[in-house]
């Protein structure tokens, strides 16, 4: 009685948080994400000795790595998960700037790690690669933005996410890195179909991507390169796609056994872009099929969720999110199969590497978020007649 | 500014006129008017997602049946396979006119090493220096200790037994990779038409096999062309003719303290050479290193047939003979006058040992082997025809035989062609030639007048050159040939059956540094063809610093060196060549003095 008088007792003003994640959130694609994440620790314990054996470290240091940066990102993921779709919206938006700066600023500060292509800033216990956290938050800001420009006499957003997207996609073709550049364009474009493009646009579009490669192949030696490997139907067997190819055909249906597996000594790629080469070997084409299944069923069943969504900017920014996410995995899985010409490209969730993980959490963090179930005017809809 | 249009106009105005806030009505609008265009985007949206959804699916599901199918394919060896596939290691066989092999492949293997993969390896070293000899086992135990080693040769090939005895050492970081290797079955015997072969791109899992020289290099590949499907390659050579030729020259050279010799024996009507010798030789399964330093021509893979050019002295005067008589400037029996002194271009025209023979008729200029005769025969031809006639045998550019040793051997010629020396020309001196060649040009006399090339590869018909001198004037060269056997220098060349025709030619070496000649060191040449009365075989013999030294001075003449050299081999040959002896002593000559 006292506290209804005084009001001390916290009065709810909706559902705890919590229960109101688990009940809203797509529980089909948090478990698929954990499974992948599972897959990614097996593989790393059969991929990395030889990697940290060359090294010098202990047979596990990767996989310690991996299962610490892991546990990390399911939590940011998790957290992410929580936040409703505008503070998403906020911490991406502040998140991209911070990123597209850091982007910016690495021709001077960053280190190539001997690679030849500037791409990640030295913290001495571990390496940053800004353009992977810059890839879900660039979807984030262009999807506000297109979503902006839907509302009636707002800003042109398009145009400015246009923007955006190609001086991106610049700055990353000069470190280089066609791969994340590609993935960048990719993700706008994919936006701006469902944004509504027009049709003719978008036939505009694609020859421009064809005329843009076709200029790759003549200007960029390295490019050319790996081109040129793909068309020649013969695989040179000494080559990394060559190895796969065999590791692939070794494995056959049900695979060679754990840890039997030569491929992973002969890859040096072996733990981050040939991974799906290791599984295949070891664990057979289940193990393949298993983790492609997974991997569509988040894509499909993200983008089916997102079908219902009625707010412009979620269902940008989630399929945004989700395309991005299969479509790097369907390069890596593409490159190995050699339906796809030779591109380092990781296989979110499953490779090694420390930056693609924490910043895949956040990724599918948001696309959980926005994929979560909420009322879509569904009363509305019916008081109007309009059920269907 | 851009004035926004008031919306619904009708409403507004009618809550104006009733003194109302229109804002209320204005904002309920657009709010209706933001749902409708939401409802719109989504349904669109919704088509879309679906198109998306629908790729990605297909997407996913075509690189999982790609990935099924990859992995139902051939679970072969596929590294071993695959990399087996990118260096083609079949060569085909080479063989000699009836099949027999001449060259063939064999199978063996190479060792490496995997450093890194290796247990014991100072023990290893220590076992494979002792297997191997030539290995030292301080160097291999620092090459396998080196931590940046991943990968390295030991030796190319291995017998069976060092095989298995590699493999008892027991050490996992040795390895054996297959190997198509070259065999020559016969050793020395043709090496300098063989040449050789070596590996050439090597992997772990098989090597080529290119040709290093001979026809192995100038025909590689055809040898390795995929194509072939194994077909042998077959060669002019009959493997019992060269074996007897190299013998028999084997001998002539040791007995007569020769330093080099070669002999060719062609087919007078294919070009098809039978035999070709060069001593000293070779074993091709194991070639010798090129020489560092002296002179090329004294190795062993010097091909004294094909690349040594050499003045062959007396042996072309019946080139200016039959071309004089081609010519209609004389015939057999014209007299020439052949008594010193002659002189021309300001030089003296001397005769082997200051004979003088006289007023004789052009037969016997060439029976006798008289410089001056043939001189003056040069001279009523003229250089300019000399040149054509001797061009057009084959005398002006390198054999176009099928070894690339041949392109080596092209002739030295005088660089402006005087008098003087159509006049040397014509008995042998200014200009060098292969023995090759040679043979090439007694070929077109030997065949009634119709030049060939010389060719190793069998041929299935005569060659239909072209004609170089007339019938009539071949047939009494190869009389006049004939007549040098039986009265003349070559009285040793007699190989009772065969009735041979030749010609020597002892030509003086020029001396190195040049200056002159050697008086002690000639090339003895004897270029025969036989049986004389329907020559199908051409062979010429050359011996290089021979010396006969059983009488009281030593000779060096062909007649002493050569001829009988060329008599023995021709004895020895010319039954395996099928020819039957013929003793009923069919003379040429009653042909020819009916004909006239």
């Amino acid at each position: 009685m006292t506290e209804m008088v005084y009001g001390a007792a916290p009065v709810r003003d909706g559902e705890p948080i919590l229960p109101k994640w688990w009940r809203t959130v797509d529980k089909w694609t948090l478990s698929c994400i954990l499974m992948l994440f599972g897959i990614g620790i097996l593989l790393g314990l059969a991929a990395s000795p030889p990697l940290a054996e060359r090294n010098g470290l202990a047979p596990f240091h990767y996989v310690t790595r991996q299962a610490f940066f892991g546990g990390l990102a399911i939590v940011t993921m998790l957290l992410t998960s929580m936040m409703n779709p505008q503070v998403v919206r906020r911490l991406a938006l502040l998140g991209f700037l911070g990123a597209f700066v850091a982007l910016a600023l690495l021709p001077i500060f960053g280190t190539d790690f001997g690679k030849g292509a500037v791409r990640w800033y030295s913290l001495g216990f571990a390496s940053l690669q800004p353009s992977e956290f810059l890839k879900p938050t660039f979807v984030i800001a262009a999807a506000w933005l297109m979503a902006a420009s839907q509302e009636i006499s707002g800003p042109p957003g398009r145009i400015y996410s246009f923007v955006l997207a190609i001086a991106i996609v610049l700055m990353l073709a000069m470190q280089p890195d066609f791969g994340q550049a590609a993935l960048v364009l990719f993700g706008w474009g994919v936006m701006w179909f469902v944004g509504g493009a027009p049709m003719l646009l978008l036939i505009g579009l694609a020859m421009l991507v064809i005329a843009g490669g076709v200029l790759a192949y003549n200007s960029s030696e390295h490019f050319a390169r790996r081109i040129d490997g793909f068309l020649n139907p013969e695989v040179d067997p000494t080559t990394q796609l060559g190895y796969a190819t065999n590791a692939i055909r070794e494995g056959g249906f049900f695979g060679v056994g754990v840890g039997e597996g030569q491929v992973k000594w002969s890859l040096p790629d072996a733990h981050t872009d040939f991974i799906i080469a290791v599984a295949a070997e070891e664990y057979g084409l289940i193990m393949v099929l298993a983790i492609i299944l997974l991997y569509a069923m988040i894509v499909v069943r993200s983008l089916i969720r997102l079908m219902r969504e009625r707010d412009p900017f979620i269902r940008l920014a989630g399929t945004g999110l989700a395309c991005m996410f299969g479509v790097q995995a369907m390069i890596n899985m593409g490159v190995a199969v050699r339906l796809l010409p030779a591109k380092g490209m990781t296989l979110p969730f499953v490779s090694y590497g420390g930056s693609s993980l924490i910043a895949g959490g956040i990724a599918v963090g948001m696309l959980l978020a926005f994929t979560r179930t909420r009322p879509q005017g569904e009363i509305g809809d019916i008081l109007r007649g309009r059920l269907r | 500014m851009i004035r926004r249009p008031l919306r619904p106009l009708a409403r507004i105005l009618e809550a104006r006129a009733k003194g109302e806030n229109p804002d209320a009505i204005e904002r309920e609008n657009r709010r209706l008017r933001h749902e409708e265009m939401r409802d719109r985007a989504r349904v669109r949206a919704e088509g879309r997602l679906l198109v998306l959804g629908l790729t990605f699916f297909c997407a996913f599901s075509v690189i999982g049946v790609r990935m099924g199918m990859l992995a139902a394919s051939e679970p072969s060896e596929p590294r071993a396979q695959a990399s087996g596939a990118s260096i083609i290691a079949s060569r085909a066989d080479i063989v000699d006119r009836h099949g027999r092999l001449l060259a063939t492949n064999m199978s063996t293997h190479s060792l490496y090493a995997h450093p890194r993969q290796m247990i014991e390896p100072a023990r290893a070293a220590r076992e494979l220096a002792a297997i191997f000899p030539d290995l030292k086992e301080a160097d291999l135990a620092r090459r396998f200790a080196d931590p940046d080693r991943k990968f390295m040769w030991v030796r190319k090939k291995l017998s069976p037994e060092q095989m298995q005895a590699v493999h008892d050492i027991g050490e996992p970081g040795l390895l054996f990779g297959p190997r198509e290797m070259r065999l020559y079955p016969n050793g020395a015997l043709a090496a300098h038409v063989l040449g050789g072969a070596s590996f050439g791109r090597e992997g772990v899992h098989s090597a080529e096999v290119i040709g290093t020289a001979g026809i192995e290099k100038f025909l590689d590949e055809e040898l390795r062309d995929p194509a072939r499907e194994g077909a042998p390659l077959e060669l002019s050579l009959d493997l019992t003719v060269q074996s007897a030729a190299e013998q028999v020259l084997e001998a002539g050279m040791t007995l007569l303290n020769a330093k080099g010799a070669a002999s060719v024996l062609m087919d007078v009507r294919t070009g098809e050479v039978i035999s070709i010798v060069s001593l000293p030789d070779f074993d091709p399964n194991d070639r010798p290193n090129p020489l560092v330093e002296g002179n090329a021509s004294d190795s062993p893979l010097f091909n004294r047939a094909v690349q040594g050019v050499y003045e062959l002295g007396s042996t072309f005067k019946i080139f200016a003979a039959v071309q004089a008589m081609d010519l209609g400037l004389v015939n057999p029996q014209t007299v020439i006058d052949t008594r010193p002194p002659m002189k021309v271009g300001g030089h003296r025209i001397g005769e082997f040992d200051n004979h003088n023979y006289g007023e004789i008729p052009v037969e016997t200029v060439i029976v006798k082997s008289s410089n001056r005769g043939t001189g003056k025969l040069a001279l009523a031809i003229g250089p300019t025809r000399q040149q054509a006639f001797l061009k057009s045998l084959g005398f002006f550019e390198a054999t176009p035989l099928e070894i690339v040793e041949a392109r080596g051997g092209a002739p030295l010629l005088p660089e402006r062609w005087t008098d003087l020396s159509a006049v040397t020309i014509s008995y042998g001196h200014g200009i060098s030639t292969s023995p090759l060649h040679l043979a090439a040009g007694y070929a077109a006399i030997a065949n009634d007048g119709i030049a060939v090339r010389p060719t190793l590869l069998k041929q299935r018909g005569p060659q239909a050159g072209e004609r170089v001198m007339s019938e009539r004037a071949a047939l009494a060269a190869q009389v006049m040939l004939r007549k040098v056997v039986t009265e003349g220098t070559a009285s040793f060349g007699e190989v009772p059956g065969y009735h041979v025709g030749g010609k020597t030619g002892t030509a003086d070496k020029p001396k190195e540094r040049g200056g002159g000649y050697y008086t002690d060191k000639v090339i003895a040449t004897f270029a025969a063809l036989f049986p004389a009365h329907d020559p199908r075989y051409v062979l010429v013999v050359t011996l290089d610093e021979p010396v006969e030294t059983s009488g009281t001075k030593p000779r060096r003449t062909a007649g002493w060196t050569a001829v009988p050299v060329a008599a023995e081999m021709i004895s020895r040959i010319a039954p395996l060549l099928g020819l039957r002896p013929d003793h009923r002593s069919a003379a040429p000559e009653a042909l020819i003095e009916a004909s006239r």
